[in-house]
Protein backbone atom coordinates (compact mmCIF):
# COMPACT_ATOMS: atom_id res chain seq x y z
CA UNK A 1 0.00 0.00 0.00
CA UNK A 2 1.15 3.13 -0.70
CA UNK A 3 2.61 5.09 2.61
CA UNK A 4 0.20 8.20 2.21
CA UNK A 5 -2.72 5.77 2.48
CA UNK A 6 -1.09 3.66 4.69
CA UNK A 7 -0.68 6.68 7.40
CA UNK A 8 -4.32 7.95 6.40
CA UNK A 9 -6.24 4.32 7.04
CA UNK A 10 -4.21 4.52 10.05
CA UNK A 11 -6.31 7.97 11.79
CA UNK A 12 -9.32 6.23 10.28
CA UNK A 13 -12.45 7.25 9.97
CA UNK A 14 -11.39 10.06 7.55
CA UNK A 15 -14.04 12.68 6.18
CA UNK A 16 -14.27 13.24 2.40
CA UNK A 17 -16.48 15.51 0.50
CA UNK A 18 -19.54 15.93 -0.62
CA UNK A 19 -21.33 16.24 -3.94
CA UNK A 20 -19.78 18.92 -6.55
CA UNK A 21 -22.17 19.33 -9.33
CA UNK A 22 -25.38 20.70 -7.26
CA UNK A 23 -22.92 23.07 -5.75
CA UNK A 24 -21.93 24.49 -8.84
CA UNK A 25 -25.58 24.40 -10.30
CA UNK A 26 -26.33 27.17 -6.77
CA UNK A 27 -23.19 29.01 -7.79
CA UNK A 28 -24.80 29.32 -11.20
CA UNK A 29 -23.89 26.67 -13.46
CA UNK A 30 -26.34 25.93 -16.08
CA UNK A 31 -28.23 22.81 -17.03
CA UNK A 32 -26.65 21.00 -19.62
CA UNK A 33 -23.52 23.03 -19.30
CA UNK A 34 -19.83 21.29 -18.61
CA UNK A 35 -19.08 21.91 -15.13
CA UNK A 36 -15.15 21.02 -15.40
CA UNK A 37 -14.74 23.81 -18.16
CA UNK A 38 -15.93 26.15 -14.77
CA UNK A 39 -11.87 25.29 -13.68
CA UNK A 40 -11.30 27.74 -16.69
CA UNK A 41 -14.02 30.18 -16.69
CA UNK A 42 -15.14 30.73 -12.97
CA UNK A 43 -12.14 29.09 -10.83
CA UNK A 44 -13.71 31.15 -7.96
CA UNK A 45 -17.18 29.15 -7.77
CA UNK A 46 -15.04 26.34 -7.92
CA UNK A 47 -12.24 27.06 -5.07
CA UNK A 48 -15.20 28.38 -3.29
CA UNK A 49 -17.02 25.02 -3.19
CA UNK A 50 -13.88 23.07 -2.63
CA UNK A 51 -13.32 25.87 0.70
CA UNK A 52 -16.67 25.38 1.51
CA UNK A 53 -15.91 21.61 2.28
CA UNK A 54 -13.15 22.37 4.18
CA UNK A 55 -14.71 24.70 6.63
CA UNK A 56 -17.19 21.82 7.24
CA UNK A 57 -14.51 19.48 8.23
CA UNK A 58 -13.55 17.94 5.51
CA UNK A 59 -10.05 15.78 5.80
CA UNK A 60 -10.19 14.64 1.85
CA UNK A 61 -11.83 17.17 -0.47
CA UNK A 62 -12.18 16.43 -4.76
CA UNK A 63 -11.86 18.03 -7.54
CA UNK A 64 -13.85 19.48 -10.54
CA UNK A 65 -12.87 17.18 -12.39
CA UNK A 66 -15.09 14.35 -12.87
CA UNK A 67 -15.77 14.35 -16.11
CA UNK A 68 -12.57 15.64 -17.63
CA UNK A 69 -11.03 13.20 -19.63
CA UNK A 70 -10.96 14.44 -23.28
CA UNK A 71 -13.58 12.08 -24.16
CA UNK A 72 -15.95 13.47 -21.75
CA UNK A 73 -15.10 16.90 -22.86
CA UNK A 74 -15.32 16.19 -26.62
CA UNK A 75 -18.91 16.37 -26.15
CA UNK A 76 -19.04 19.99 -25.77
CA UNK A 77 -15.94 20.64 -27.83
CA UNK A 78 -13.43 20.84 -25.06
CA UNK A 79 -11.04 18.18 -25.82
CA UNK A 80 -8.12 19.96 -26.77
CA UNK A 81 -8.31 21.67 -22.86
CA UNK A 82 -8.13 18.54 -21.12
CA UNK A 83 -4.52 19.28 -19.38
CA UNK A 84 -5.91 22.80 -18.33
CA UNK A 85 -8.77 21.86 -16.96
CA UNK A 86 -7.35 19.38 -15.45
CA UNK A 87 -4.29 20.94 -13.78
CA UNK A 88 -6.31 23.61 -12.68
CA UNK A 89 -9.24 21.51 -11.14
CA UNK A 90 -5.89 19.85 -8.81
CA UNK A 91 -4.50 23.61 -8.14
CA UNK A 92 -8.04 24.94 -7.11
CA UNK A 93 -8.83 22.18 -4.40
CA UNK A 94 -5.12 22.38 -3.22
CA UNK A 95 -5.60 26.64 -3.50
CA UNK A 96 -8.88 25.76 -1.03
CA UNK A 97 -6.88 22.65 1.02
CA UNK A 98 -4.37 24.79 2.42
CA UNK A 99 -2.55 22.37 5.06
CA UNK A 100 -6.44 21.70 6.23
CA UNK A 101 -7.09 19.13 3.78
CA UNK A 102 -5.67 16.63 0.97
CA UNK A 103 -6.77 16.44 -2.47
CA UNK A 104 -7.80 13.01 -4.03
CA UNK A 105 -8.49 13.84 -7.59
CA UNK A 106 -11.41 12.81 -8.93
CA UNK A 107 -11.85 10.57 -12.25
CA UNK A 108 -14.87 9.45 -13.64
CA UNK A 109 -16.01 6.83 -16.24
CA UNK A 110 -15.43 8.06 -19.73
CA UNK A 111 -19.39 7.59 -20.55
CA UNK A 112 -18.34 5.13 -23.09
CA UNK A 113 -18.72 1.37 -23.39
CA UNK A 114 -15.78 -0.95 -24.27
CA UNK A 115 -18.22 -3.71 -25.11
CA UNK A 116 -19.98 -1.77 -27.83
CA UNK A 117 -17.17 -0.57 -28.89
CA UNK A 118 -17.78 2.83 -28.25
CA UNK A 119 -14.14 3.20 -27.21
CA UNK A 120 -10.72 1.33 -26.90
CA UNK A 121 -9.30 0.07 -24.38
CA UNK A 122 -5.88 2.10 -25.96
CA UNK A 123 -8.08 5.06 -26.57
CA UNK A 124 -9.50 5.06 -22.69
CA UNK A 125 -6.11 4.42 -21.46
CA UNK A 126 -4.45 7.04 -23.19
CA UNK A 127 -7.49 9.54 -22.34
CA UNK A 128 -6.88 8.59 -18.03
CA UNK A 129 -2.91 8.84 -18.23
CA UNK A 130 -3.29 12.45 -19.75
CA UNK A 131 -5.93 13.15 -17.32
CA UNK A 132 -3.93 11.61 -14.09
CA UNK A 133 -0.58 13.35 -15.70
CA UNK A 134 -2.30 16.70 -15.46
CA UNK A 135 -4.03 16.35 -12.16
CA UNK A 136 -0.93 15.11 -10.56
CA UNK A 137 1.17 18.19 -12.31
CA UNK A 138 -1.65 19.75 -10.36
CA UNK A 139 -0.23 19.14 -7.29
CA UNK A 140 -3.22 16.64 -5.98
CA UNK A 141 -1.98 14.23 -3.36
CA UNK A 142 -4.15 10.88 -4.61
CA UNK A 143 -6.46 10.22 -7.44
CA UNK A 144 -9.67 8.27 -6.93
CA UNK A 145 -10.71 6.69 -9.82
CA UNK A 146 -15.43 6.82 -9.41
CA UNK A 147 -18.57 5.77 -9.84
CA UNK A 148 -17.03 3.07 -12.51
CA UNK A 149 -19.70 -0.06 -13.65
CA UNK A 150 -17.11 -1.31 -15.90
CA UNK A 151 -14.07 -3.75 -14.10
CA UNK A 152 -12.36 -3.27 -17.47
CA UNK A 153 -12.41 0.35 -17.42
CA UNK A 154 -12.11 1.11 -13.65
CA UNK A 155 -8.51 -1.07 -14.06
CA UNK A 156 -7.66 1.28 -17.41
CA UNK A 157 -7.95 4.40 -15.17
CA UNK A 158 -6.45 2.69 -11.83
CA UNK A 159 -3.20 1.70 -14.13
CA UNK A 160 -2.88 5.38 -15.27
CA UNK A 161 -3.63 6.99 -12.02
CA UNK A 162 -1.03 4.56 -10.30
CA UNK A 163 1.23 5.77 -13.19
CA UNK A 164 1.82 8.86 -11.33
CA UNK A 165 3.01 7.59 -8.21
CA UNK A 166 0.22 8.67 -5.89
CA UNK A 167 -2.19 6.65 -3.83
CA UNK A 168 -5.38 5.46 -6.23
CA UNK A 169 -8.89 5.09 -4.93
CA UNK A 170 -11.52 2.91 -6.97
CA UNK A 171 -14.49 3.08 -6.20
CA UNK A 172 -17.69 1.82 -8.16
CA UNK A 173 -21.45 2.66 -8.39
CA UNK A 174 -23.36 -0.69 -6.86
CA UNK A 175 -27.37 -0.24 -7.94
CA UNK A 176 -28.27 -2.82 -10.15
CA UNK A 177 -30.29 -5.80 -10.38
CA UNK A 178 -32.70 -7.57 -7.46
CA UNK A 179 -30.38 -6.91 -4.76
CA UNK A 180 -28.83 -3.95 -6.02
CA UNK A 181 -25.64 -5.00 -5.13
CA UNK A 182 -24.16 -5.37 -8.86
CA UNK A 183 -22.87 -2.61 -11.00
CA UNK A 184 -24.81 -2.02 -14.14
CA UNK A 185 -22.23 -4.85 -15.76
CA UNK A 186 -23.07 -7.13 -12.94
CA UNK A 187 -19.78 -6.75 -11.03
CA UNK A 188 -20.06 -7.73 -7.08
CA UNK A 189 -18.96 -6.10 -4.23
CA UNK A 190 -16.64 -9.00 -4.14
CA UNK A 191 -15.33 -9.46 -7.65
CA UNK A 192 -14.59 -5.36 -7.66
CA UNK A 193 -12.05 -6.01 -4.65
CA UNK A 194 -10.57 -8.26 -5.43
CA UNK A 195 -10.06 -7.43 -9.01
CA UNK A 196 -8.92 -3.96 -8.22
CA UNK A 197 -6.58 -5.07 -5.25
CA UNK A 198 -5.16 -7.53 -7.41
CA UNK A 199 -4.67 -4.55 -10.18
CA UNK A 200 -2.70 -2.53 -7.52
CA UNK A 201 -5.32 -0.21 -5.67
CA UNK A 202 -4.73 1.62 -2.50
CA UNK A 203 -8.27 1.35 -1.44
CA UNK A 204 -11.39 0.19 -3.22
CA UNK A 205 -15.19 1.60 -2.44
CA UNK A 206 -18.48 2.29 -3.38
CA UNK A 207 -20.09 5.26 -4.29
CA UNK A 208 -23.34 7.28 -5.69
CA UNK A 209 -26.21 5.05 -6.93
CA UNK A 210 -27.32 4.09 -3.08
CA UNK A 211 -28.12 6.11 -0.23
CA UNK A 212 -26.30 5.12 3.05
CA UNK A 213 -28.49 2.81 4.66
CA UNK A 214 -28.46 0.39 1.61
CA UNK A 215 -24.89 0.90 1.20
CA UNK A 216 -24.02 -0.84 4.63
CA UNK A 217 -24.25 -4.32 3.19
CA UNK A 218 -21.90 -3.40 0.21
CA UNK A 219 -19.42 -1.73 2.32
CA UNK A 220 -19.29 -4.94 4.74
CA UNK A 221 -18.97 -7.04 1.27
CA UNK A 222 -15.89 -4.88 0.28
CA UNK A 223 -13.90 -4.96 3.70
CA UNK A 224 -14.67 -8.84 4.10
CA UNK A 225 -13.18 -9.50 0.41
CA UNK A 226 -10.32 -7.05 0.35
CA UNK A 227 -7.40 -6.26 2.99
CA UNK A 228 -7.78 -2.22 1.69
CA UNK A 229 -9.45 0.60 3.30
CA UNK A 230 -12.80 0.81 1.73
CA UNK A 231 -14.24 4.45 0.50
CA UNK A 232 -17.86 4.87 1.15
CA UNK A 233 -19.38 8.24 -0.64
CA UNK A 234 -23.57 7.23 -0.57
CA UNK A 235 -26.29 9.44 -1.86
CA UNK A 236 -28.42 11.84 0.34
CA UNK A 237 -30.93 8.98 -0.10
CA UNK A 238 -33.08 8.09 -3.69
CA UNK A 239 -33.78 11.11 -5.72
CA UNK A 240 -37.42 12.16 -5.92
CA UNK A 241 -38.79 14.45 -8.62
CA UNK A 242 -40.81 17.08 -7.36
CA UNK A 243 -41.95 18.96 -10.95
CA UNK A 244 -39.12 17.37 -13.27
CA UNK A 245 -36.68 18.43 -10.54
CA UNK A 246 -34.55 15.82 -8.67
CA UNK A 247 -34.54 16.00 -4.77
CA UNK A 248 -32.97 14.06 -2.47
CA UNK A 249 -35.15 12.85 0.71
CA UNK A 250 -32.59 12.28 3.07
CA UNK A 251 -31.30 15.05 5.68
CA UNK A 252 -28.22 15.21 7.18
CA UNK A 253 -29.41 14.28 10.53
CA UNK A 254 -30.74 10.95 9.11
CA UNK A 255 -27.82 10.63 6.93
CA UNK A 256 -25.41 10.39 10.22
CA UNK A 257 -27.52 8.33 12.12
CA UNK A 258 -26.41 5.28 9.93
CA UNK A 259 -22.67 5.83 10.45
CA UNK A 260 -21.93 4.18 13.05
CA UNK A 261 -23.23 1.15 11.51
CA UNK A 262 -21.38 2.08 8.43
CA UNK A 263 -18.20 1.98 10.70
CA UNK A 264 -18.83 -1.08 12.09
CA UNK A 265 -19.20 -2.42 8.75
CA UNK A 266 -15.28 -1.40 7.99
CA UNK A 267 -15.78 2.02 6.23
CA UNK A 268 -12.22 3.96 6.74
CA UNK A 269 -13.23 7.04 4.79
CA UNK A 270 -16.66 8.23 4.60
CA UNK A 271 -18.60 11.26 2.38
CA UNK A 272 -21.68 12.00 0.35
CA UNK A 273 -22.34 11.50 -3.46
CA UNK A 274 -25.50 13.17 -5.35
CA UNK A 275 -27.44 14.78 -3.00
CA UNK A 276 -24.95 15.57 -0.19
CA UNK A 277 -23.73 19.35 0.95
CA UNK A 278 -21.38 21.04 3.23
CA UNK A 279 -24.11 20.28 6.03
CA UNK A 280 -23.90 16.60 5.47
CA UNK A 281 -20.00 17.23 5.96
CA UNK A 282 -20.18 19.20 9.41
CA UNK A 283 -22.72 16.80 10.87
CA UNK A 284 -20.33 13.42 9.88
CA UNK A 285 -17.35 15.39 11.68
CA UNK A 286 -19.12 15.79 14.40
CA UNK A 287 -20.54 12.10 14.59
CA UNK A 288 -17.17 11.03 14.10
CA UNK A 289 -15.58 13.34 16.47
CA UNK A 290 -17.73 12.08 19.81
CA UNK A 291 -18.65 8.73 18.23
CA UNK A 292 -22.88 9.32 18.18
CA UNK A 293 -24.81 10.75 15.66
CA UNK A 294 -25.45 14.73 15.99
CA UNK A 295 -28.12 17.40 14.69
CA UNK A 296 -27.04 18.57 11.44
CA UNK A 297 -26.53 22.53 11.95
CA UNK A 298 -29.39 24.36 10.54
CA UNK B 1 -34.94 -29.99 -35.36
CA UNK B 2 -31.55 -30.50 -33.94
CA UNK B 3 -29.88 -27.79 -35.83
CA UNK B 4 -32.28 -24.80 -35.02
CA UNK B 5 -32.06 -25.60 -31.27
CA UNK B 6 -27.92 -24.45 -32.00
CA UNK B 7 -29.48 -21.51 -33.15
CA UNK B 8 -31.41 -20.96 -30.48
CA UNK B 9 -28.34 -21.84 -27.92
CA UNK B 10 -25.92 -19.88 -29.52
CA UNK B 11 -27.94 -16.57 -29.41
CA UNK B 12 -28.84 -17.10 -25.74
CA UNK B 13 -25.08 -18.06 -24.84
CA UNK B 14 -23.68 -14.89 -27.10
CA UNK B 15 -22.13 -16.82 -29.72
CA UNK B 16 -22.30 -15.13 -32.83
CA UNK B 17 -19.89 -16.70 -34.85
CA UNK B 18 -21.94 -19.97 -34.59
CA UNK B 19 -25.53 -18.00 -35.01
CA UNK B 20 -24.39 -17.16 -37.91
CA UNK B 21 -23.14 -20.44 -39.01
CA UNK B 22 -26.51 -21.84 -38.23
CA UNK B 23 -28.58 -19.45 -39.68
CA UNK B 24 -26.47 -20.54 -43.11
CA UNK B 25 -26.86 -24.02 -43.27
CA UNK B 26 -30.77 -23.47 -42.45
CA UNK B 27 -31.00 -21.27 -45.39
CA UNK B 28 -29.44 -23.23 -47.60
CA UNK B 29 -31.19 -26.22 -46.30
CA UNK B 30 -34.62 -24.61 -47.35
CA UNK B 31 -35.96 -23.84 -43.94
CA UNK B 32 -37.81 -20.43 -44.57
CA UNK B 33 -36.38 -17.09 -42.75
CA UNK B 34 -39.58 -16.46 -41.14
CA UNK B 35 -39.44 -19.32 -39.17
CA UNK B 36 -36.56 -19.07 -38.19
CA UNK B 37 -36.77 -15.42 -37.04
CA UNK B 38 -40.39 -16.07 -35.51
CA UNK B 39 -39.73 -19.75 -33.52
CA UNK B 40 -35.90 -19.49 -32.95
CA UNK B 41 -34.30 -16.15 -32.98
CA UNK B 42 -37.20 -13.66 -31.57
CA UNK B 43 -37.65 -16.55 -28.61
CA UNK B 44 -34.08 -16.84 -28.09
CA UNK B 45 -33.60 -12.55 -27.13
CA UNK B 46 -37.10 -13.49 -24.92
CA UNK B 47 -35.63 -15.87 -22.98
CA UNK B 48 -32.13 -13.41 -23.08
CA UNK B 49 -34.71 -11.21 -21.40
CA UNK B 50 -35.77 -13.32 -18.66
CA UNK B 51 -32.28 -14.24 -17.49
CA UNK B 52 -31.73 -10.30 -17.30
CA UNK B 53 -35.21 -9.99 -15.62
CA UNK B 54 -33.95 -12.99 -13.27
CA UNK B 55 -30.51 -11.15 -12.53
CA UNK B 56 -29.36 -14.11 -14.53
CA UNK B 57 -27.65 -11.79 -17.47
CA UNK B 58 -26.61 -8.42 -16.95
CA UNK B 59 -25.54 -5.58 -19.56
CA UNK B 60 -22.60 -7.47 -21.11
CA UNK B 61 -24.67 -10.80 -21.49
CA UNK B 62 -26.94 -8.70 -23.24
CA UNK B 63 -24.73 -6.82 -25.25
CA UNK B 64 -22.98 -10.20 -26.32
CA UNK B 65 -26.43 -12.07 -27.14
CA UNK B 66 -27.88 -8.99 -28.56
CA UNK B 67 -24.37 -9.32 -31.18
CA UNK B 68 -25.31 -12.96 -31.84
CA UNK B 69 -28.78 -12.30 -32.95
CA UNK B 70 -27.70 -9.28 -34.89
CA UNK B 71 -25.08 -11.86 -36.99
CA UNK B 72 -28.16 -14.00 -37.68
CA UNK B 73 -30.60 -11.17 -38.71
CA UNK B 74 -27.79 -10.21 -41.19
CA UNK B 75 -28.17 -13.96 -42.96
CA UNK B 76 -31.69 -14.16 -42.82
CA UNK B 77 -32.33 -10.55 -43.58
CA UNK B 78 -32.08 -10.83 -47.62
CA UNK B 79 -34.21 -13.73 -47.58
CA UNK B 80 -36.68 -12.00 -45.46
CA UNK B 81 -36.85 -9.02 -47.87
CA UNK B 82 -37.11 -11.09 -50.76
CA UNK B 83 -40.01 -13.34 -49.42
CA UNK B 84 -41.59 -9.30 -48.47
CA UNK B 85 -41.57 -9.72 -44.49
CA UNK B 86 -41.72 -6.88 -43.15
CA UNK B 87 -39.56 -5.44 -40.19
CA UNK B 88 -41.33 -5.62 -37.11
CA UNK B 89 -40.96 -1.69 -37.09
CA UNK B 90 -39.22 1.35 -37.95
CA UNK B 91 -37.77 3.05 -34.47
CA UNK B 92 -36.52 6.99 -34.29
CA UNK B 93 -33.98 7.15 -31.26
CA UNK B 94 -31.95 9.73 -29.89
CA UNK B 95 -31.15 11.34 -26.65
CA UNK B 96 -33.07 14.10 -25.72
CA UNK B 97 -32.19 18.15 -26.43
CA UNK B 98 -29.73 18.96 -23.30
CA UNK B 99 -28.29 15.57 -22.65
CA UNK B 100 -25.47 14.30 -24.28
CA UNK B 101 -25.67 10.50 -22.82
CA UNK B 102 -25.40 7.64 -25.08
CA UNK B 103 -24.95 4.67 -24.01
CA UNK B 104 -28.09 3.65 -22.35
CA UNK B 105 -29.57 4.79 -25.92
CA UNK B 106 -27.30 2.76 -27.91
CA UNK B 107 -27.86 -0.37 -25.48
CA UNK B 108 -31.64 0.04 -26.44
CA UNK B 109 -30.75 0.73 -29.66
CA UNK B 110 -28.99 -3.01 -29.77
CA UNK B 111 -31.59 -4.56 -28.20
CA UNK B 112 -34.93 -3.59 -30.53
CA UNK B 113 -32.15 -4.08 -33.16
CA UNK B 114 -31.84 -7.69 -32.06
CA UNK B 115 -35.42 -7.77 -31.46
CA UNK B 116 -36.20 -7.12 -35.31
CA UNK B 117 -36.75 -3.61 -35.61
CA UNK B 118 -35.26 -1.30 -37.55
CA UNK B 119 -33.23 1.61 -35.97
CA UNK B 120 -32.80 5.75 -36.81
CA UNK B 121 -30.13 6.78 -34.85
CA UNK B 122 -30.53 10.44 -34.03
CA UNK B 123 -28.16 10.39 -32.02
CA UNK B 124 -27.32 12.53 -28.56
CA UNK B 125 -28.82 16.57 -27.86
CA UNK B 126 -31.78 15.79 -30.45
CA UNK B 127 -34.77 18.29 -30.43
CA UNK B 128 -37.86 18.33 -31.24
CA UNK B 129 -37.51 19.15 -34.81
CA UNK B 130 -35.09 16.46 -35.46
CA UNK B 131 -37.68 14.07 -34.53
CA UNK B 132 -40.07 15.35 -36.27
CA UNK B 133 -38.52 15.75 -39.40
CA UNK B 134 -37.80 11.69 -39.17
CA UNK B 135 -41.34 10.66 -38.77
CA UNK B 136 -41.33 12.98 -41.91
CA UNK B 137 -39.03 11.24 -43.98
CA UNK B 138 -38.28 7.88 -42.57
CA UNK B 139 -42.04 6.80 -41.83
CA UNK B 140 -41.00 6.05 -38.54
CA UNK B 141 -43.87 3.62 -36.00
CA UNK B 142 -42.14 4.19 -32.56
CA UNK B 143 -39.83 7.56 -31.11
CA UNK B 144 -37.81 6.48 -28.73
CA UNK B 145 -36.69 9.08 -26.06
CA UNK B 146 -33.74 8.61 -23.42
CA UNK B 147 -32.51 11.36 -20.91
CA UNK B 148 -29.74 10.28 -18.15
CA UNK B 149 -30.29 13.48 -16.51
CA UNK B 150 -33.26 14.94 -14.44
CA UNK B 151 -32.27 18.45 -15.96
CA UNK B 152 -33.16 17.12 -19.27
CA UNK B 153 -36.49 15.15 -18.67
CA UNK B 154 -38.09 17.84 -19.39
CA UNK B 155 -36.79 17.97 -22.92
CA UNK B 156 -39.11 14.62 -23.59
CA UNK B 157 -42.39 17.00 -22.86
CA UNK B 158 -41.52 19.56 -24.94
CA UNK B 159 -41.07 16.92 -27.96
CA UNK B 160 -44.13 15.46 -27.35
CA UNK B 161 -45.77 18.45 -27.16
CA UNK B 162 -44.43 19.21 -30.38
CA UNK B 163 -45.43 15.80 -32.00
CA UNK B 164 -48.86 17.32 -30.87
CA UNK B 165 -48.72 20.93 -31.93
CA UNK B 166 -47.93 19.32 -35.09
CA UNK B 167 -51.11 17.55 -35.46
CA UNK B 168 -49.09 13.98 -35.63
CA UNK B 169 -49.10 13.01 -31.86
CA UNK B 170 -51.41 9.86 -32.94
CA UNK B 171 -49.92 8.89 -36.10
CA UNK B 172 -46.73 7.42 -33.48
CA UNK B 173 -45.75 5.66 -30.63
CA UNK B 174 -44.02 7.55 -28.36
CA UNK B 175 -41.48 5.58 -25.73
CA UNK B 176 -39.48 7.15 -22.88
CA UNK B 177 -36.55 5.71 -20.78
CA UNK B 178 -33.32 6.62 -18.62
CA UNK B 179 -32.24 6.68 -15.02
CA UNK B 180 -34.37 9.36 -13.88
CA UNK B 181 -37.28 8.42 -15.87
CA UNK B 182 -40.17 6.94 -14.36
CA UNK B 183 -43.66 5.46 -15.40
CA UNK B 184 -45.17 8.47 -13.57
CA UNK B 185 -43.56 10.40 -15.16
CA UNK B 186 -43.97 8.86 -18.67
CA UNK B 187 -47.64 9.08 -17.28
CA UNK B 188 -47.65 12.53 -16.83
CA UNK B 189 -46.15 13.95 -19.71
CA UNK B 190 -48.74 11.87 -22.01
CA UNK B 191 -45.92 9.31 -23.29
CA UNK B 192 -47.29 6.05 -25.10
CA UNK B 193 -45.16 3.82 -22.79
CA UNK B 194 -41.82 3.50 -20.28
CA UNK B 195 -38.94 0.77 -20.08
CA UNK B 196 -37.55 0.52 -17.28
CA UNK B 197 -34.35 -1.38 -18.86
CA UNK B 198 -32.86 -2.39 -22.26
CA UNK B 199 -34.22 -5.41 -22.20
CA UNK B 200 -38.05 -4.99 -21.53
CA UNK B 201 -37.75 -1.98 -23.97
CA UNK B 202 -38.46 -4.88 -27.09
CA UNK B 203 -41.41 -6.12 -25.30
CA UNK B 204 -43.01 -2.18 -25.07
CA UNK B 205 -41.86 -1.58 -28.69
CA UNK B 206 -43.62 -4.71 -30.30
CA UNK B 207 -46.66 -4.37 -28.13
CA UNK B 208 -46.86 -1.03 -29.18
CA UNK B 209 -46.76 -2.21 -33.12
CA UNK B 210 -49.06 -5.14 -32.48
CA UNK B 211 -46.04 -7.32 -33.42
CA UNK B 212 -46.98 -10.26 -31.15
Amino acid sequence: MHPLMARLAATAPVITDGAWGTQLQARGLPIGACPDAWNLTHPEQVQAVAAAYVAAGSRIILTNTFGATRINLARHGLADQAVAINRAGAELSKAAAGDQALVFASIGPSGKMLMLGETSAEELAAAFAEQATALAAGGADGIVVETMSDLDEARLALAAAKATGLPVVVSMTFSAGKAKDRTVMGVTPEQAAVALEEAGADAVGANCGLGIEEVVPICARLHAASALPIWIKPNAGLPVLVDGVARYNTGAAEFVAHVPALLAAGASFIGGCCGSTPDFIRALAATVATGAPQEAPS
Amino acid sequence: MENLKTLYTAIVEGDAKTAKAVAESAIAAGVPPQQLLNEIMIPAMDEVGRLFEANEYFVPELLISARAMKWALEVIKPHLIAGGAQPAGRVAIGTVKGDLHDIGKNLVAAMLEGGGFEIIDLGVDVGADQFLEAYRTKQVDIVALSALLTTTMPSMKQIIDEFKAAGVRDKVKIIVGGAPVTAEYAGEIGADGYSENASSAVTLARSLVGAG
